[in-house]
């Protein structure tokens, strides 16, 4: 079965209101072709017919999670788009440097990959002890996963290729402790990184940040709601704060094209201006 | 002999255009692009399986020869006429029914991504019959589940004749479960779409 009119538009509407008013989540300002994908991907999985879903969506806390983790799109490597991390390394790293102590916001970390290729990035420029990661996501289950920072063999092997093109030195495994078929991030990375709770759409600023890493996250929320959430951004970068986003994801938003500044427009690297 | 009446009327009619390729796509796609005419008025968006990283040639290639602005695929792009719109590597691209593409990370399909079918459901849900998908050469199904929805929205399918495909599964799947409007040999799918 894989029959998108299983589902209707009002349907959708109705499981977003459902969900708000039940676990407190406002799912009202993310794009509606993908949810439904991820709604539809959750009911086959389940095999739950729409009014199934409702129900257990009320009545089973223990669902809820496992639907948001469905919902919530949590696939991510290390190093993603190598070219990044190079320009972040060029651009970047330099001016995080200058300061006693950056703080670092992965917005949307999933389990983890993106903060610890972060984490060897400031290392490798010598910043380990001078910076603080902080991976925020809304789904506790993930965040469990990001903490422990155990991924499996086969997928540090992809993300070596990753590591190739990023210039850095050495090799992705030097990072990790091999486990027959896993690979346990070392201590040192993640020594200065915190996992927390934050949900972009309803949660508030809640530290001061150099740089801010948000990235494959923009594309599921509409428009309206990516600049309430560039405000929310705005607010929490330092000035001369750095944003960065995804590779296909740009600032569309006339207002907050003014209070950024383009640092890097392949990679989608801004800098706040203004204080 | 031409193409089909029926089908002409339709191409004549049709708003978008999407064109999906796999394995043995690229020379016909790059043919393609090359002989859509500048003045088509169609949003062209093509769906085409590749590696990671891979895409800066193909956009640089095809844009280098089509008469008409090829643009690769930004989250939130609105769709606009005579524009020909490239699937990035590494994401889906979804149509938004207020007429703007987002783009998705979720898992691959097919294991593909960007997959075909992705595209082509949400193009369904959308165009009906303002839309026509053409299925070239593949070694996967990908893309055959997306024509039967197209095609049960009443938009025109079609898929490359398998004898003319390099890889034929890919049109193969499309005809065997009844996604196929027409069936086509490669230079009818030429023909017909550098009418104007």
């Amino acid at each position: 079965m894989n029959d998108t009119s299983v589902i209707t538009a009002p349907q959708i509407t109705e499981l977003i209101d459902l969900v708000k008013r039940v676990h407190g989540f406002d799912f009202s300002g993310y794009t509606k072709a993908s949810l439904k994908r991820r709604i539809i991907r959750i009911m086959q999985l389940k095999k739950l017919e729409f009014y199934d879903l409702k129900h257990i969506l009320v009545n089973d806390q223990h669902f809820f999670q496992d639907f948001l983790e469905e919902i919530t799109v949590n696939v991510t490597e290390m190093f993603r788009d190598p070219s990044f991390y190079k320009a972040l390394n060029l651009q970047v790293i330099p001016y995080l440097s200058t300061y006693q102590h950056a703080k670092i916001w992965c917005a949307g970390c999933s389990t983890g990959e993106e903060v610890y290729s972060l984490a060897i990035l400031l290392r490798d420029a010598g910043l380990g002890k001078k910076s603080f990661i902080y991976g925020t996501d809304i789904n506790t289950e993930v965040l469990k996963e990001a903490r422990k920072g155990i991924y499996s063999l086969r997928n540090i092997k992809n993300y070596a290729e990753n590591y190739q093109f990023t210039g850095l030195k050495g090799s992705i495994s030097d990072n990790f402790t091999i486990l027959y078929d896993a690979a346990s991030v070392h201590n040192e990375l993640k020594q200065n990184t915190l996992f927390s709770v934050h949900n972009l759409v309803s949660d508030d600023v809640f530290n001061e940040f150099q740089l801010i890493s948000c990235r494959n996250v923009f594309i599921y929320f509409e428009t309206a709601l990516q600049e309430r959430i560039l405000e929310l951004f705005y607010k929490s970068l330092c000035p001369l704060g750095y944003l960065c986003l995804g590779s296909k994801e740009t600032i569309r938003s006339d207002f907050f094209k003014k209070k950024f500044k383009v640092i890097n427009q392949k990679e989608n690297i801004y800098q706040k201006i203004g204080a | 002999m031409g193409p089909d009446k029926n089908l002409l009327e339709r191409w004549r009619t049709t708003e978008i255009l999407l064109l999906g390729g796999s394995a043995g796509s690229f020379k016909l796609l790059f043919q393609i692009v090359k002989l859509l005419p500048a003045s088509l008025n169609k949003v062209v968006i093509i769906v085409i399986h590749r590696k990671r990283n891979f895409f800066s040639e193909i956009e640089k290639l095809f844009a280098e020869n089509s008469s008409i602005p090829l643009h690769e695929i930004e989250d939130k792009d609105v769709l606009k006429k005579n524009t020909i719109y490239i699937a990035p590597a590494n994401y889906h691209t979804l149509i938004e029914k207020e007429g703007y593409f987002s783009l998705d990370v979720s898992e691959a399909v097919w294991y593909s991504k960007p997959s075909i079918d992705v595209t082509f459901e949400s193009a369904a849900e959308i165009y009906d019959k303002r839309c026509m998908a053409v299925l070239l050469s593949g070694a996967n199904q990908d893309g055959a589940e997306g024509m039967l929805k197209l095609r049960n929205s009443g938009a025109v399918t079609i898929a490359q004749h398998p004898d003319d495909a390099e890889m034929d599964e890919m049109p193969a799947a499309a005809i065997n479960i009844g996604a196929a409007t027409y069936i086509l040999r490669t230079e009818e799918i030429f023909e017909l779409l550098q009418i104007q």
